[in-house]
């Protein structure tokens, strides 16, 4: 039982390793090599602009359900005009950037693991390699950069989608008033709820497409490895979102606070 | 040149390559054949520096690249070229976006260089016309013949063929064999075949490598190794099955 833990430990450790050193490949050819300027655009579309109705739903509806609910609760104290405070606050430092960069992983980066997955099966990778093409340079860092431009995007704006759908149940479905709903909301929002929310849609992004490319060029062989590789990159990517989230949003409030 | 020396490789348990030393020459023509799943395709991997060994050195023209990191790695494969046993085509780009990899990513020459250079390979391989189909839409020997277009289209040093013909008709396995045998002869390119095909083995070797057990077990001119009187080599240039193992079948 003992040993099982500690091979288990090592096995984690060793996984976090490798990535750390992907992660330092990836920064080393950023710096020092020619970007894949044609791939970084294609990514660019896959992620930003092929992410839309997914991005879209996940905002509204969260606005919507997250209005909702607020309000019945509020209601019983006479704080109906507090609820879109309640609702922007949330939506922008929380519920926008988590949900978003989950569904983002969910879509992209089962995507990414399972497009290198294959690539690296096929022997595509070797290929590559004859070719005299680093897969860091042509895949990696296209897709990882890519990620972070996209992301804290997708995130404004399902955060600003979330806004609205609230403000539209809200008023036209609850009949909160909405010019007190309204002011109350800029007056309770600061900047630094939407800087945190889209600091942290950075570093979601730079996870998500990390583990996701690192699972995928690591991926064990046949139909079998490219499956679990993707499943492993959705997974692991949601719960590096989850924790780290907690501890971004500890170490952003007090640096947003104080600075 | 191109020197292996005591190479050593093990998957998990198993065994692949057990010390294999070889030398081959600049512009030599070499066929490697042995049994399948023998560790041909390993060998060739290791040559060109996909896979580093568990020991030994893998030496080209004097530099050891058996442990080089991959940014070193990839200078010294351009002078490489390489067909793959599986094509390893690239399929999300066309059959021209494939052949042309090389060469656009290095910008040296204009775009319509590029193509002319691309529609000369394809001709070579007769594959003229397929420029904007993708893999996936090309038979198992179209695709080995477009990989082999890929390797030729730069004119690397080296040229590594993982059995250029398995999979081909008579007619183009033979049409195959003849550019082999002028790539080697008109370009002086040092050429490496792994072939389970006989007659190609004949026309296009100077000298054959087989590889047995994980070893070289012997290496010799085709006329050597086609009259060997040695029982392994015997049996398997005239393609003679053990009985016993049919028995158990
Ligand atoms: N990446 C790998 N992981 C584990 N085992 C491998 C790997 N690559 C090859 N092997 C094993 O090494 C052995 C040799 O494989 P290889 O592909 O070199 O055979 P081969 O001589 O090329 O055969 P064939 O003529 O059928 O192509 C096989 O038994 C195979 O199972
Ligand atoms: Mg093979």
């Amino acid at each position: 039982m003992l040993d099982l833990t500690r091979t288990i430990a090592q096995q984690w450790l060793q996984g976090l390793g490798r990535v750390a050193i992907l992660a330092s490949e990836t920064f080393a050819s950023i710096f020092r090599h020619k970007i894949e300027w044609r791939n970084f655009i294609y990514q660019i579309y896959f992620i930003g602009v092929k992410s839309q109705s997914v991005v879209l739903i996940t905002g509204a509806f969260t606005g919507m359900v997250l209005c909702a609910q607020t309000y019945f609760q509020f209601h019983k104290v006479k704080m109906d005009t507090a609820t879109l405070a309640v609702v922007s606050v949330s939506m922008g430092s929380e519920l926008g950037p988590v949900l978003t960069a989950l569904m983002v992983a969910g879509r992209v980066g089962a995507a990414m693991a399972a497009e290198l997955g294959t690539m690296k099966v096929t022997e595509q990778i070797d290929a590559l390699r004859t070719l005299a093409a680093h897969p860091v340079d042509y895949l990696v860092v296209p897709r990882i950069l890519a990620t972070l431009v996209s992301l804290p995007l997708l995130t404004a704006e399902s955060i600003v989608i979330g806004i609205v759908a609230a403000y539209v149940v809200g008023v036209f479905l609850l009949g909160i008033d909405p010019a007190y709903a309204w002011h109350n909301m800029l007056a309770y929002t600061d900047a630094p709820h939407m800087m945190s929310g889209l600091i942290k849609a950075v570093f979601f992004g730079l996870f998500l497409s990390l583990i996701s490319c690192y699972k995928g060029i690591n991926c064990g062989q046949g139909a079998e490895g490219v499956g679990r590789a993707t499943t492993e990159a959705v997974v692991f990517s949601s719960i590096a979102i989850l924790i780290s989230n907690f501890f971004l949003t500890m170490f952003l409030s007090r640096m947003l606070q104080s600075g | 040149m191109i020197e292996v020396k005591n190479l050593e490789k093990s998957f998990g348990s198993q065994r692949v390559l057990t010390g294999v030393d070889l030398r081959i020459e600049k512009g030599e023509s070499v066929v490697i054949i042995g049994a399948s799943g023998g560790g041909k395709s390993v060998l060739l991997k290791h040559i060109i520096g996909l896979s580093s060994p568990d020991s030994g050195e893998v030496l080209i023209d004097g530099q050891n690249i058996a442990h080089l990191n991959e940014r070193k790695l990839i200078e010294v494969r351009r002078k490489f070229g390489m067909l793959f046993q599986s094509a390893a085509l690239f399929d999300s780009m066309t059959v021209e976006e494939n052949v042309g990899f090389v060469l656009r990513r290095e910008g040296k020459l204009s775009s319509s260089e590029v193509s002319n250079k691309v529609t000369e390979a394809l001709d070579m391989v007769e594959l003229s016309g397929t420029h904007h189909k993708k893999p996936a839409e090309l038979s198992g020997g179209m695709r080995k013949r477009v990989g082999l277009a890929r390797a030729l289209v730069y004119q690397p040093e080296i040229l590594v063929y993982d059995e250029p013909t398995t999979g081909l008709d008579p007619i183009v396995s033979d049409s195959i064999d003849l550019l082999i045998i002028r790539v080697v002869e008109s370009l002086k390119i040092t050429s490496i075949v792994v072939t389970h095909d006989m007659r190609t083995t004949r026309r296009v070797a100077k000298r054959i490598l087989m590889l047995h057990n994980g070893k070289i077990h012997v290496s010799g001119t085709p006329d050597e190794i086609f009259s060997s009187q040695d029982p392994l080599v015997y049996k398997f240039v005239n393609g003679i099955s053990d009985p016993k193992n049919v028995m158990q079948l």
